[in-house]
């Protein structure tokens, strides 16, 4: 039995199966991420005054990530015209390009969620504040027991305050050094992992979606280069639209992040 | 809706991204980010010009 509108489109309303059925997926995709946005901005405007970071997030490795994937959408729309003028060559080329790319943003995506997971704001007994990233722990740090040391490459402040936004003069003339810290000296201690702030959280939950998202895209578009040729020799029409699909899927992953961005990076 | 049609929303708010950047980068005081968020902002004008001449025969819809 043949499935009808694999290739050519259904008369009634103009489109093949797979495009019908990626853009009503693609419509699921834009509440659920519409919602996050919703979210953030709500924790944002409820944040108390002068308690929302600026500043934490590295803008360069956020920018080289904004090029990576508006690379790789040039490289799927070129697969996919490759595909349209019958070059299956072509299309391994630019296909191969768009993998690279993704694999290249999530790797930088991990180094900046081990750079947060890192990093630790420590609440001492005597009231201020030890913040930087961790160097090391001496061999009997035990924070339920109050035993040994632990070492940050940061500095220590009076006000919590001082730690949110980065990007004022004061922040960034601010003197960072080896700040050694006793055991029974803390009274609260984390990482900048999802649990430190409401920014942490939906940080990592949004660019965690995202990453994720990529990463499902990665797999879709590798299945296609690598075991594609069987379908390219007996039905290239039908393996060009799947290749469309996955560019329309591979966008608007492109597109979430170019409002990720400037939201979470430049705001 | 196409690739196609889709690659070009893409590259309209690409160019708004660059250009919002630029705005952001003069804003913060560092003009040679500013200058060179204008400059990826052309570059992708250019490119999206570029496309849709290449691609013209392949449809919208």
């Amino acid at each position: 039995m043949d499935i009808p509108y694999t290739v050519e489109s259904r008369p009634d309303t103009g489109l093949y199966n797979a495009k019908l059925g990626i853009w009503l997926f693609l419509a699921s995709e834009v509440m659920l991420f519409g919602g996050l946005f919703s979210a953030y901005v709500l924790l944002r405007v409820g944040a108390a005054p002068g308690m929302w970071p600026h500043g934490w997030l590295n803008v360069t490795l956020g920018t080289i990530n904004t090029l990576l994937l508006a690379l790789s959408a040039i490289t799927t729309l070129l697969a996919w015209a490759a595909c349209k003028v019958r070059d299956f060559t072509k299309f391994r080329i630019f296909h191969a390009c768009t993998i690279l790319l993704a694999l290249s943003f999530l790797t930088i995506k991990s180094f900046e969620y081990h750079d947060k997971l890192i990093h630790y704001e420590i609440v001492l007994n005597n009231g201020t504040f030890a913040d930087g990233h961790l160097v090391e722990k001496s061999a009997d740090f035990d924070l339920a027991k109050k035993t040994g040391t632990i070492t940050l490459h940061g500095r220590i402040v009076d006000d919590e305050k001082e730690l949110m936004d980065l990007r004022t003069p004061e922040a960034r003339a601010a003197k960072l050094g080896e700040v050694t810290v006793a055991a029974a000296d803390i009274v609260k201690m984390g990482n900048y992992g999802p649990r430190h702030n409401t920014f942490t959280a939906i940080y990592f939950t949004m660019t965690g979606l995202h990453a994720l998202h990529i990463l499902g895209g990665t797999i879709v578009i590798f299945y296609m280069w690598a075991f594609g040729g069987a379908m390219w020799k007996t039905d290239p029409e039908r393996f060009t639209n799947r290749i469309e699909v996955s560019g329309l899927f591979w966008h608007f992953v492109d597109l979430v992040w170019i409002f990720l961005f400037p939201v979470l990076y430049l705001t | 809706m196409s690739l196609k049609a889709f690659h070009l929303i893409f590259v309209t708010l690409l160019t708004t991204l660059s250009f919002g950047c630029a705005a952001w980068a003069f804003q913060s005081g560092s003009v040679f980010w500013g200058v060179a968020a204008i400059a990826a902002g052309i570059f992708v004008i250019v490119y999206g010009i570029y496309f849709l001449k290449k691609l013209k025969k392949i449809s919208y819809l």
